[in-house]
């Protein structure tokens, strides 16, 4: 069975259904929607169970010559890097749907166009992480702003329609420099654009730094790093709350993940080349983001930045080529969806009863709310990596593994926990404690819906935060993979314990 | 030289101590208002639950010859990545089993005396749900088998304290000091954070045998850097100077919480964590005596605070703050200093929570008044309070024959004995602080217990109930006899010796020139006090004091510190860079891409009509791209 084709055409039918559906029944395109999602999410947790940690780095592989003029391939498969992230789509998604239950009324698009909008582009994402053939992925990446453009400009108001005119043009720039890249690397290369064929090039060094470039220079807007970041603060405030959720959780990590299948896969030499600058990106975006998300006075755009500074560690966990690094990375993307998309999703309940984004709004909020204010309690601790809670498991891998080759940027990137209490706490402080401020009394507690979105969310952070082993089994291959291709090992530590021989010392 | 056992019996089951108290923060945090009616009980029988099953190890521990008083309790392998062993073990051995006591047992006290104070909080149940949450924390920090287990208990008493000061955030003052509390400790986390990575690269493990047995291969200035980032961390969870500012804050949660969490066992984690980690600072001279100094100056810092504060429980924190000094103190002195740091931990612990249940009594005999400008005379209605307050009170200045004379006395003792100049000025600032300690707690107990009665006409002070007061009796007990307990004939040192190594001193003699001093001075301090506010009658206003008094009413100006080098700066920081995000970065790449698209303009004047299209030609151009040069290539 074509698994991941079924996978990604399952999104596909229920758009179809949604665009046949009557207009006048708005219900009928929610529960369209719904189930679609849930039985992707149904799928997706059978793949996962299925991937054999033991077998060989890509499986459920389809192949079939597409164009064969050109060498491209319709050529699918998934190692435990794609597996896990699929598996951060399959929930967000059902999860997104039933919290924009409401909301989806409310834009100037109809609820079935709305519906549809995100329905399609699960498949566009799941493509983006199960293509194994290079234009097959350059032309799902592309895809993909099409429904999210949309989904931005939604509420039709002149700020919505900038930022995701902003969130367009940012991506296209990138996205137009990876294709240069693309056509360069079919060009100098052998004329395939499978994934398995371009691994391995030995291409004159030269050309494959600007190669690695030109791929960069896409993820990185996509991811966003530092400096090329502005468009994410727009988009994610004047987006719809839903649409901003699977923004920064699952569409911004196509950017990291392309960092580590791409960049690293397939140019090894010049991403050890290029390293130290990006260190010192992603350094400065941990503190940058984390600095700026102390300074601003609007929930969304501060969870923008917020989700800025931990784009920072990823890219550093990433960049460290170690397993402890880039296994911290890949968890870090999961984990990030889910303590950010809760984030997101509570403040999009608040937004939803008190009518404004703007911290000084809110105030008191755990008194009459207590339950919205516990989960939002939990997810912001999840949000400063607290020990217990999922953040923390991949924030200190990342750490711990670049310590072991950077030092330096460890130690300044390890700063950043400072900054994210900080951040956490006065957003917690502000809106949720103190006396009730005017407005707020009327605040109701979350309802039964509410409480159905969110309840996953917790359970994710809370287990992963105890026991992310079965996760980080099927990350490990993967990185493994990845380390392999970039011909790197884990530092030894400089004392080996085992070596000493026991000192009879008496103390 | 440490080796550690398989567990077996009574410690194959450690993990309960731990899992218990949890298991009932679970049940009462989730369980909302269906636990209100029982939830107190189940909150208290959960620490008295693990203080017995401790009781029964320490027992069974102290029954075992000397070699084989360390067992590890391996419970499961957690975040495995290649090479990245991080195990949760549990290791039951001298050090850990007396913390394991004074956090059961002292804590279960507590636990007993809040049943009595919070029972007219609506949220009763919830208060015993995080309080049970924080013993589970706290002894996780001290059973866990290496640094990561550890950074966990660190950081969940942490998030314990949190929720316990802004128990009722609703006013802004608590809520603010909570958040300051957590900020301020993560800035020690960092250090501790760091120390583990070092750890990590230098040794490949965080596991206490792993390190300790590999310490002798590492060069001294790794090895000093990890005891001063761990000295780091130590400072931020003890509220050692200069991390010092948030515990005075910490005052506005529940007095329970300040006796518990905030006197006798979460700030005291930085001595466990040095103590623990004895086998480093061992071979780090220069961070050894970097704790030094930071315990002096912080004993002497907290002391002089303490003599200015009105507010009783400011006054009790300052003093936390200045015997937590003496602990680190004496812990920075090596083997000659750590069974005596452990050992005033422990006696601390039990005059310490007594010192905050008495306040607690008091304000709950005075409609929740912390002025000690309005007590005076409450010994006659409160004469239990007043008794077992009392006795806390000599035990803490050193009276003799009491618990803190022996631990105290003997950390002075042997700063002195470590000789040379650092000797005789840490011995003198040890000294100097035991007189204002017996100056700054004759004040409290002057100004609460004795003298003319000062309190509002409508406030009518009366003994607290039973569920109040026993716990404060036995407290009291503790006070007076956990010091012969320990110190006679070296006991706890010898008990101690297999963790954190033998002093080559013989113990120390309760009669030598040091004590004797020690003695004088804290007869000085307690006779000016009686000339101050026993002789004289208390103004109910603060005067204004001089520019001394003013200075440690301040807390010496750490805030002010605090404020002027960090916070303002980095308001200042934070506004620069939200400007120049907006208009610099966001400006600079509008920019570029106006000069080559012209684009920039456009943006500004988007008509929504214009906008889809403007986006579908630019995806249309780059579909026709594609085909294009595919076609030339191809």
């Amino acid at each position: 069975m074509p698994w991941l084709t079924v996978l990604g055409v399952i999104p596909l039918v229920g758009t179809a259904v949604i665009a046949a559906l009557p207009r006048e029944r708005p219900v009928w395109a929610k529960w369209t929607a719904l189930a679609t999602t849930v039985v992707v999410l149904a799928l997706t947790c059978v793949i996962a169970a299925r991937f054999d940690v033991h077998g060989p780095r890509f499986q459920f592989t389809e192949d079939v010559s597409w164009i064969p003029a050109f060498g491209i391939h319709y050529a699918l498969g998934v190692d435990g890097v794609a597996v896990v992230l699929l598996l951060l789509t399959a929930v967000l998604w059902p999860v997104v749907i039933l919290a924009s239950w409401h909301e989806c009324e409310q834009t100037r698009r109809s609820v079935k166009t709305y519906l549809g909008l995100f329905v399609s582009m699960e498949t566009v994402l799941i493509g983006t992480f199960v293509s194994t053939d290079l234009f097959l992925f350059y032309a799902l990446f592309e895809t993909m702003l099409i429904p999210m453009y949309f989904i931005i400009g939604s509420s039709g108001t002149p700020r919505a329609s900038y930022a995701a005119m902003k969130f367009l043009l940012y991506s296209l720039a990138g996205g137009l420099l990876m294709l240069a890249a693309v056509i360069a690397l079919y060009v100098v290369g052998p004329k395939s654009f499978l994934y398995s064929d371009l691994q391995n090039l030995h291409l004159p060094t030269a050309d494959a730094r600007w190669l690695f470039l030109g791929f960069f220079a896409a993820f990185a807007v996509k991811a966003p790093l530092w400096p090329l970041h502005t468009w994410l603060p727009d988009a994610v405030a004047e987006g719809p709350v839903g649409g901003s959720v699977l923004l920064v959780g699952v569409l911004d990590k196509v950017g990291t993940f392309g960092f580590l299948r791409y960049c690293l896969g397939l140019f090894p030499e010049a991403a050890h080349w290029f390293t130290p600058v990006v260190l010192v990106l992603a350094v400065i975006a941990v503190l940058y983001g984390a600095l700026q998300a102390i300074g601003q006075r609007d929930l969304l755009r501060l969870m923008a930045y917020v989700s800025v500074s931990h784009f920072g560690l990823i890219t550093l966990g990433v960049f460290a080529f170690t397993s402890q690094g880039q296994a911290g990375a890949t968890l870090y993307m999961v984990n990030h969806g889910f303590s950010t998309g809760a984030l997101l999703l509570i403040i999009g309940f608040l937004i939803a009863r008190r009518g404004t984004r703007g911290i000084h709004d809110f105030g008191g909020v755990q008194q009459v709310a207590p339950i919205l204010a516990g989960v939002f309690l939990l997810a912001s601790l999840s949000g400063l990596a607290l020990p217990g809670l999922n953040t923390f498991v991949s924030e200190f891998l990342v750490l711990v593994g670049t310590f072991t080759r950077y030092e330096v940027a460890a130690g300044f990137a390890t700063a950043g926990i400072i900054l994210a209490s900080i951040y956490m706490l006065v957003m917690y402080q502000r809106t949720m404690t103190g006396p009730v401020r005017p407005h707020v009394e009327h605040v109701r507690d979350l309802s039964l819906r509410e409480r159905v979105v969110i309840a996953p969310m917790v359970a994710v952070i809370v287990a992963l935060g105890f026991y992310p082993g079965p996760i980080l089994d099927i990350i490990k291959p993967g990185v493994a993979a990845t380390l392999q291709q970039t011909h790197d090992t884990d530092p030894q530590p400089a004392v080996q314990p085992a070596a000493v021989a026991p000192s009879g010392g008496s103390s | 030289m440490l080796t550690t056992h398989a567990a077996s019996g009574v410690f194959s089951v450690t993990w309960l101590i731990i899992a218990i108290p949890l298991a009932s923060a679970a049940v009462l945090i989730l369980g909302g208002r269906r636990t209100d009616r029982w939830g107190h009980l189940l909150g208290v029988a959960a620490p008295l639950a693990s203080f017995v099953l401790g009781l029964v190890e320490f027992a069974t521990l102290v029954g075992k010859p000397e070699v084989e008083r360390s067992i590890d309790n391996h419970v499961f392998g957690w975040t495995i990545v290649e090479g990245f062993h991080a195990d949760i073990g549990l290791q039951v051995d001298a050090l850990s089993i007396s913390f394991v006591l004074l956090i059961t047992g002292v804590g279960s006290l507590i636990h007993i005396y809040s049943i009595g104070y919070m029972a007219h909080d609506p949220k009763r149940r919830l208060f015993f749900g995080y309080f049970n949450l924080f013993v589970a924390a706290m002894l996780l920090l001290v059973l866990g088998d290496n640094y990561l287990a550890l950074y966990i208990g660190w950081e969940g008493v942490g998030l314990a304290s949190y929720l316990l000061i802004g128990f009722w955030s609703y006013k802004p003052s608590a809520a603010t000091a909570a958040k300051k509390a957590f900020v301020v400790n993560r800035v020690g986390d960092f250090g501790l954070s760091v120390a583990i990575m070092v750890m990590f690269a230098t040794f490949g493990t965080f596991s206490f045998t792993g390190v300790f047995s590999a310490v002798h291969g590492a060069d001294p200035a790794t090895l000093n850097a990890i005891g001063l980032l761990l000295l780091l961390g130590a400072c931020g969870k003890s509220a050692q100077v200069p991390l010092q500012s948030w515990l005075l804050d910490a005052m506005e949660g529940p007095t329970p919480v300040s006796a518990l969490i905030h006197a006798a066992t979460m700030v005291t984690a930085g001595v466990y964590l040095v103590a623990r980690s004895a086998p480093i600072f061992d071979l780090a001279p220069t961070a050894q005596l970097a704790v030094t100094v930071v315990g002096a100056v912080t004993l002497l810092f907290g002391a002089i605070i303490g003599c200015a504060k009105d507010d009783i429980k400011k006054a009790l924190a300052a003093s936390t703050m200045s015997q937590i000094g003496y602990m680190i103190l004496a812990v920075g002195l090596g083997p000659a200093g750590y069974a005596f740091g452990i050992a005033h931990l422990l006696t601390h612990g039990f005059f310490k929570a007594g010192l905050f249940l008495g306040a607690g009594s008091v304000m709950h005999a005075t409609k929740d008044e912390v002025d000690m400008r309005r007590f005076g005379g409450l010994a006659k209605p409160m004469p239990l309070t007043f008794a077992t307050f009392g006795l806390a009170y000599l035990a803490i200045i050193g009276f003799p024959g009491l618990s803190g004379w022996f631990t105290k006395d003997a950390i002075i003792d042997a700063a002195y004995h470590k000789g040379g100049t650092s000797g005789f000025v840490l011995g003198s600032a040890a000294l100097i602080g035991a007189g204002i300690t017996a100056f700054y707690m004759s004040r409290v107990v002057f100004m609460t217990f004795l003298g003319r009665p000062r309190w509002e006409a409508d406030v009518h002070p009366h003994e607290s109930p039973k569920v109040m007061t026993w716990p404060m009796i036995l407290l009291a007990v503790g006070s007076i006899g956990a010091g012969y307990v320990l110190m006679l004939g070296g006991r706890f040192a010898n008990f101690l010796a297999p963790v954190v190594g033998h002093s080559e001193e013989p113990s120390v003699q309760p009669a030598s020139t040091a004590g004797l001093v020690t003695l004088a001075a804290m007869v000085v301090g307690v006779g000016i006090a009686a000339l101050m506010y026993l002789r004289r009658p208390v103004p109910a206003v603060a005067p204004a004091g001089s520019f001394a008094t003013v200075a440690a009413r301040r807390d010496l100006y750490g805030d002010a510190f605090n404020e002027s080098v960090f916070m303002r700066p980095g308001q200042y920081l934070t506004r620069l860079l939200v400007f120049f995000d907006n208009r610099v970065v966001d400006g600079a790449v509008n920019g570029i891409a106006a000069f080559f698209g012209g684009f920039s303009g456009r943006l500004r004047y988007v008509q929504t009509g214009f906008v889809r299209s403007y986006a579908l030609s630019m995806l249309g151009g780059v579909a026709i791209l594609v085909a294009a040069l595919l076609m030339v290539r191809g």
